[in-house]
């Protein structure tokens, strides 16, 4: 193996997108394993603030995707993991083409450095689920072989196919290179922010007309995990990364104690883009598509890999749901005390009823 | 003090009684049901006892309120588990079998034999006759199997994809264990033990004439026979008689279903002119018999053979065929007793 680190362990390792929470965490999590000797966290953005502690010991790198070429091979980088990526257009940063531009564009720029860089030897990048796309004729259950059917509508899950194909490319290129492509499902936990915990946190959600999409969630520190392990260890190929398990949305509506509403689909996917259009909320045709089909992966793979298991979607909701009680309209203490009432009040009834006798 | 109230008593004294829902012993009194008891005046004072104990022993009422109520508690808490298809047994038992149950009892009298052909456990291929304009013959199934089957066993039906396209039906399928038709999902319910059910003819058994009827469609590419020999499951043929009386389709508006994109467009006695009456199914007498499994498990081999699986096709739907003429045989008058 190559000298400066240790068989498996990389020395120099780079983490894109370190100005998000995922990729913030990841850098942090690795500068905190003595194994690795370097952890340099590019993003062209300053760090939010309120991941900026967590990179004391990140060295970052303000520069975009781009000019990555030169730096990659000068430091000597042994590993890179890609975690830049935009999961749904944020009207504030240039929409739906700076996030085209990020994920495809910053990709295909990284992995031409990558090629470049003589002494890399490992390369992790971050998919998702949305690699399976959406249609009628899926089956229920991806295993890794599973093609799309149908080329998704949302512009995030495009992105995502155009990712793994540069990534299949780059694998030709530099076989070399150990390349580990990990399709997350959507992220929950108590801490992390993203588009589907912003949607379960609402106290009326909603929902499409007639469908009940079975839903999978990864935990974000099961996701780190997985992370951590690909860079330390090798596990080339692509894997699905995603709690077992299942929650279908209702029930999931349910266990957080909200209201949801079904809206007709056509309705769903006008009001997405005319909220998009006013600049509020950030749900796109990927979360349509997602509320209609539904997306189970299979995660064999990962466990006999990894030797690594999840904890289950269940139980990633949970957590999720125990940080986010204040929104719940419907508990389990109200149900309680309801059916309660009504019991009582058949009780009264008959009394009532018993009484002129 | 009266009897039961004395026996409450009692029981709440041992200690033997930690669940409010007691049955009536034997000398409790047989007319104290749906309130039509009589006053007992020291019962609504507040007493000692726990609000959440129903009124008396071997309240029948009482005690199916509060499992109503309880079953209700735990859907509207999201407590219940479904399997990655999307199977909801418990929703499945409480909703949807009971109403195929009066249905296939009450309206088409099914008289069921050769049950114990399917194995209680373990993988297994129900392969059946389709009929009827509307698919009701695999609904019936699936819930025949799980009546009568010593098991109990569920039947995880493989459907069209379009009723999967169709919303409200497609979330009805998948909650009670179908899921779509194709070679991953089959292969993964046979490898993890189900038993599963597939109607090899299709659009083109459900959707033809009454003229037609009890004649066996094409088998397709017999991709069935390739999912149960990849994994050595058995296949258990299953014919199934009075379906295709259910709604005699006379005739098939071509154009109206192109227009509505419908694999075919049916035109019964009753429907459309009857309007929703003619969504009522005819009271046909029902006989289903479950035929001895045809092993597969010494052709794993030969999936891949078109031979072997076009002959065990043949085989399974001969099967079915001679089934169902003795079947009708036995059944003069399709809407006699």
């Amino acid at each position: 193996m190559t000298p400066g680190g240790t068989p498996g362990a990389p020395g120099v390792v780079v983490v894109t997108g370190v100005g998000r929470y995922l990729g913030a965490h990841v850098a942090a999590r690795l500068a905190a394993d003595p194994r690795i000797e370097r952890v340099l966290g590019v993003d062209p953005a300053p760090p939010n603030p309120e991941f900026a502690g967590l990179l004391g010991r990140v060295e970052r790198v303000r520069i975009d995707l781009g000019s990555l070429g030169g730096f990659l091979a000068d430091l000597d980088v042994d590993a890179v993991v890609h975690l830049a990526l935009v999961t749904a257009p944020d009207p504030q940063q240039g929409g739906r083409a700076a996030m085209k531009e990020q994920n495809v564009i910053g990709t295909m720029q990284l992995l031409a450095a990558c090629q470049r860089a003589p002494r890399l030897r490992k390369l992790i990048v971050r998919s998702s689920t949305a690699a399976y796309g959406a249609s009628f004729r899926d089956p229920a259950v991806f295993t890794e072989e599973t093609e799309p059917r149908e080329v998704p509508r949302g512009g995030f899950g495009r992105d995502i196919l155009d990712i793994e194909g540069y990534v299949r490319g780059f694998r030709r290129r530099r076989p070399d290179v150990v390349a580990t492509v990990l399709r997350f499902a959507p992220f929950i936990g108590s801490t992390a922010n993203t588009t589907l915990t912003r949607y379960f946190a609402q106290p009326i959600v909603p929902t499409v007309f007639g469908r009940d999409p079975r839903l999978q969630f990864v935990h974000i520190d099961d996701a780190l995990e997985v992370l951590h392990r690909s860079v330390v260890e090798e596990h080339p190929g692509t894997y699905n990364v995603a709690g077992p398990g299942v929650l279908t949305l209702s029930q999931a509506i349910r266990r957080a104690g909200r209201v949801g509403v079904p809206v007709l689909e056509p309705g769903l996917s006008g009001a997405a883009a005319l909220a998009r259009s006013l600049g509020f909320g950030r749900y796109g045709l990927d979360q349509v598509d997602l509320f209609v089909h539904g997306r189970v992966v299979d995660t064999t793979a990962l466990e006999r890999e990894y030797g690594f298991t999840p904890r289950s979607t269940a139980a990633a909701f949970d957590d999720f749901i125990r940080a986010h009680a204040g929104g719940a309209v419907v508990t389990r203490e109200r149900l309680e005390v309801a059916s309660q009432a009504i019991l009582d009040g058949i009780r009264q009834v008959r009394a009532a009823v018993r009484e002129p006798r | 003090m009266t009897g039961p109230g004395e026996e409450r008593g009692r029981a709440h004294g041992d200690g033997r009684y930690d669940v409010p829902l007691i049955v009536a012993g034997p000398d409790a009194e047989p007319a104290r049901r749906n309130g039509h008891r009589p006053a007992e005046p020291h019962r609504l004072e507040p007493g000692p006892r726990d609000p959440a104990v129903p009124d008396g022993p071997g309240d029948v009422w009482d005690r199916r309120v509060a499992t109503a109520l309880a079953f209700l508690r735990r859907r509207l808490s999201g407590d219940y588990q479904v399997d990655e298809f999307g199977f909801d047994p418990e929703l499945t038992e409480a909703v949807f079998h009971p109403l195929l149950r009066r249905l296939y009892r009450g309206w088409f009298r099914t008289e069921v034999t050769g049950v114990e052909h399917v194995p209680a456990e373990g993988a297994g291929l129900v392969v059946g006759n389709h009929s009827g304009t509307v698919a009701l013959d695999a609904l019936v199934l699936s819930a025949v199997l799980h009546d009568h089957h010593s098991a109990h066993r569920y039947l995880r039906l493989l459907g069209a994809d379009l009723v999967f396209r169709v919303p409200v039906m497609s979330e009805i399928a998948r909650k009670t264990g179908a899921t779509v038709a194709c070679h991953p999902d089959a292969e993964r319910l046979l490898r993890s033990g189900e038993l599963v059910g597939v109607f090899p003819e299709g659009f083109k058994g459900v959707g033809k004439r009454y003229a037609d009827r009890y004649k066996l469609q094409r088998f397709g590419r017999g991709g069935f026979v390739a999912a149960a020999l990849r994994t050595g499951t058995p296949i258990v043929p299953v014919a199934i008689v009075g379906a295709e009386e259910i709604y005699p389709m006379l005739a098939d508006i071509k154009p109206l279903a192109r227009l509505l994109k419908l694999p075919y467009f049916p035109v019964t006695p009753t429907f459309p002119w009857l309007g929703p009456l003619g969504l009522v199914p005819l009271p046909s007498k029902w006989l289903i018999e479950f035929c001895p499994p045809v092993p597969t498990a010494h052709l794993t081999d030969s999936a891949d053979d078109p031979l072997v699986v076009f002959n065990l096709a043949d085989q399974v739907r001969e099967t079915i065929q001679q089934t169902l003429y003795s079947l009708l045989e036995r059944r003069p008058d399709p809407f006699g007793p």
